[in-house]
């Protein structure tokens, strides 16, 4: 746009027009710059995502040939087939699909259970606190910070007495012992910022202690409970050591599965059922992290800020 | 023995004591009000009342029957909070009909009360509305109807108005002091603002720490302070307590007080009393309205002395016009018609009315006469 100075028309109330595209130039570089740099990087991370989707979408031949990075010539959904039902996992031709069932029936009432158990702990600790309720929930906390190797022996030899070797319930209540401590300090610090005053007009109105609980704090825990379901989802979900070192052949969890999975020694590396697999048991965390996400953030900066 | 008897109650935190022996015995329809400064024990009293907190000795006794060990629930009483306490998942319908859910009463009957109490504080429209969606003077109303519900022996309040703002607080108050004479219910409030505590009450108790100061009347503790700590907290601005010493001239006991000129006043005491204290160091206590100018003054007392002395500040407030001046070295207050003339640096006379005056004794701050 050419601009003609005598168009030009200044009036005391606006002041002097800049010209027009310098300045808008000027304004929207700076964020131009930061998007390409942020798209980098976005690239950058979903690189291994985009490799391994589109390796387990084609024959093991394009693989081996070099042709990594490249999209499929020959689209085929036959290596997920193979790593869900068919692939040998350490001694048997099973696929993955009975070590994902045991994995669900772990993660789900491990997961439930803990935040159940956490609520009801930061309820009590700090609406029903007592004499020595500070040592306990410092003691909890401290629980959270045990490295997991140092139990390994132990809970080995608890687990025997109790009869739960070897079994998914073993497993089950292993996280559930490692996971109270981390649900009750969320829940805990969350309940802190709840109002006692709630609690004593409820108990005037004649509610009694799990009444309290169930009709006036559940219902205003959501965003404490979806942190806290994520973060135990995620972690029971991933585990590999408690899982390698706990189950039977029948019990395994999909993490110790996948890894039988890579490394069968028999025959060739079917590179895309590994991809495949690896993506099978990346999954449902990515599928919580999805749906809950939002909530996550949330509840992570509730009682940070009020209202 | 009263319908709500506070006997001998005492609460302590581990050492710490913050209730000291207190008795204090209500009848049926009373509008006791608590108030003091924070940390007085005036909540705390009244949470001991409610059950939320234990008693540590003594004992608290509603209709006769001890409440020690009895629930808050099982003890016939409704409390309004401070913050109101509103469920926050809860509708207001919901919120009003929690308590008498709790309490096994039947929907239909439910329903009927809702409606009644909705319609005795008109907030029938916002039944369905989530109490985050009300304002603050809608809120209390719903925590005054969560309340109600109850038909309680004895209503307990918690500083209800603090939250509000200083214009829906007058209005509020006035409210609430309507609902007791409609509803004749007991009602046991706590407050910090002693405004609030002279418009409502039928009896104050004034507390500081952890004592009952004073009980009695509105006009009895505004009239007749016990101590200086209760003159100085009721009434605003308060009262002026300055030194002064008590004097015999000629058979007269007057108090002689020092101006901020030099000169002496001599003020004349009204009871006899005061002759036992001859020679004595005082403090002597006038409320504002009590020192005004001459035409100000209260025709109906016979008592009026005038004193001449420096006008320090003038401060209009619309209605009145407060004067400062100083008197035994203290800072005084006087509350002159609005429209008289007057300036800082003038010397003004100043009517003293004495038939108003109290004398305390400087060490114990306690009332002489």
């Amino acid at each position: 746009m050419a601009t003609a100075p005598t168009s030009e028309v200044i009036t005391p109330a606006t002041g002097t027009p800049a010209p027009p595209g310098r300045s808008a130039l000027r304004t929207h570089l700076p964020r131009v710059v930061l998007y390409i740099i942020l798209a980098l990087f976005c690239i950058y991370y979903l690189l291994p995502l985009y490799v391994m989707v589109v390796n387990s979408l084609k024959p093991l031949s394009e693989i081996t040939s070099g042709g990594m990075m490249s999209l499929p010539s020959d689209w085929t959904i036959e290596p997920w087939g193979s790593a869900w039902s068919t692939a040998q996992v350490g001694v048997e031709a099973t696929g993955l699909r009975p070590y994902f069932l045991n994995s669900l029936m772990m993660v789900v009432p491990a997961v439930a259970i803990t935040t159940i158990l956490g609520a009801l702990n930061g309820y009590v600790l700090t609406k029903w606190s007592f004499r020595g309720s500070t040592l306990i929930f410092g003691l909890l906390l401290f629980g959270c910070f045990i490295p997991f190797q140092m139990v390994l022996i132990p809970m080995a030899r608890m687990l025997g007495l109790m009869g739960l070797a070897g079994s998914v319930s073993g497993l089950i209540f292993v996280h559930l012992v490692y996971g109270i401590g981390f649900s009750t300090l969320y829940f805990r610090n969350y309940y802190a910022a709840f109002p006692t005053e709630l609690v004593r007009a409820a108990q005037i109105d004649g509610a009694g202690f799990f009444t309290i609980f169930r009709r006036i704090l559940l219902p205003s825990s959501g965003p404490i409970a979806v942190v806290c379901i994520i973060w135990l989802f995620t972690n029971i979900w991933n585990d590999f050591l408690f899982g390698a070192s706990f189950s039977d052949f029948d019990s395994q969890p999909m993490t110790v599965a996948l890894n039988n999975l890579v490394q069968s020694s028999t025959g060739v590396k079917e590179y895309n059922v590994h991809f495949a697999g690896a993506i099978m048991a990346a999954l449902p965390t990515l599928l919580v992290y999805i749906v809950a996400g939002r909530y996550f953030v949330r509840g992570l900066m509730a009682g940070s800020v009020k209202g | 023995m009263g319908f709500l008897d506070i006997k001998n109650a005492t609460k302590s935190y581990g050492a710490v004591k913050v209730l000291y022996e207190t008795d204090i015995s209500v009848e049926e329809g009373e509008f006791l009000v608590l108030v003091g400064p924070s940390g007085c024990g005036k909540s705390t009293l009244l949470n001991m009342i409610a059950g939320l907190e234990d008693v540590t000795s003594g004992d608290i006794a509603i209709k006769g029957r001890s409440m020690i060990g009895v629930k808050p629930a099982e003890r016939n009483i409704a409390m309004v909070f401070q913050s109101y306490a509103l469920y926050p998942n809860m509708t207001v319908r919901g919120n009003i009909s929690f308590g008498m859910e709790m309490h096994g009463i039947a929907k239909p009957e439910r329903e009927r009360k809702i409606d009644e109490v909705a319609e005795l504080l008109q907030i029938q429209p916002l039944l369905d509305r989530k109490p985050g969606q009300l304002s603050g003077g809608q809120r209390q109303r719903v925590a005054m109807g969560r309340a109600l519900t109850r038909d309680p022996d004895v209503f307990l309040f918690d500083e209800p108005l603090s939250n509000l703002d200083a214009k829906l607080r007058v209005d509020m108050r006035t409210e609430i002091k309507k609902l007791h004479q409609k509803l004749g219910t007991t009602i046991v409030y706590v407050t910090h603002d002693q405004i609030e505590a002279l418009t409502l009450s039928t009896r104050i108790a004034v507390m500081y720490g952890g004592y009952v100061q004073q009980l009695g009347t509105p006009k009895e503790v505004y009239d007749n302070p016990a101590n200086m700590f209760v003159a100085g907290f009721m009434g605003s601005p308060s009262m002026n307590l300055f030194p002064a010493r008590v004097t015999n001239h000629d058979g007269t006991i007057a108090a002689e007080v020092r101006l901020s000129d030099g000169t002496q006043a001599r003020l004349p005491f009204v009871s006899g009393t005061m002759a036992a204290h001859e020679g004595r160091e005082i403090v002597l206590g006038i409320r504002p309205e009590a020192i005004t100018d001459r035409d100000g003054a209260d025709r109906n007392s016979s008592a009026i002395h005038i004193v001449e002395a420096p006008v320090e500040l003038t401060e209009p407030a619309g209605s009145d016009t407060f004067v400062a001046t100083n008197m035994g070295g203290k800072d005084i207050t006087a509350r002159f018609r609005a429209d008289v003339q007057v300036k800082a640096g003038d010397r003004f006379p100043f009517a003293i009315n004495m038939e108003k005056a109290v004398a305390f004794d400087p060490k114990t701050e306690a009332r002489i006469a």
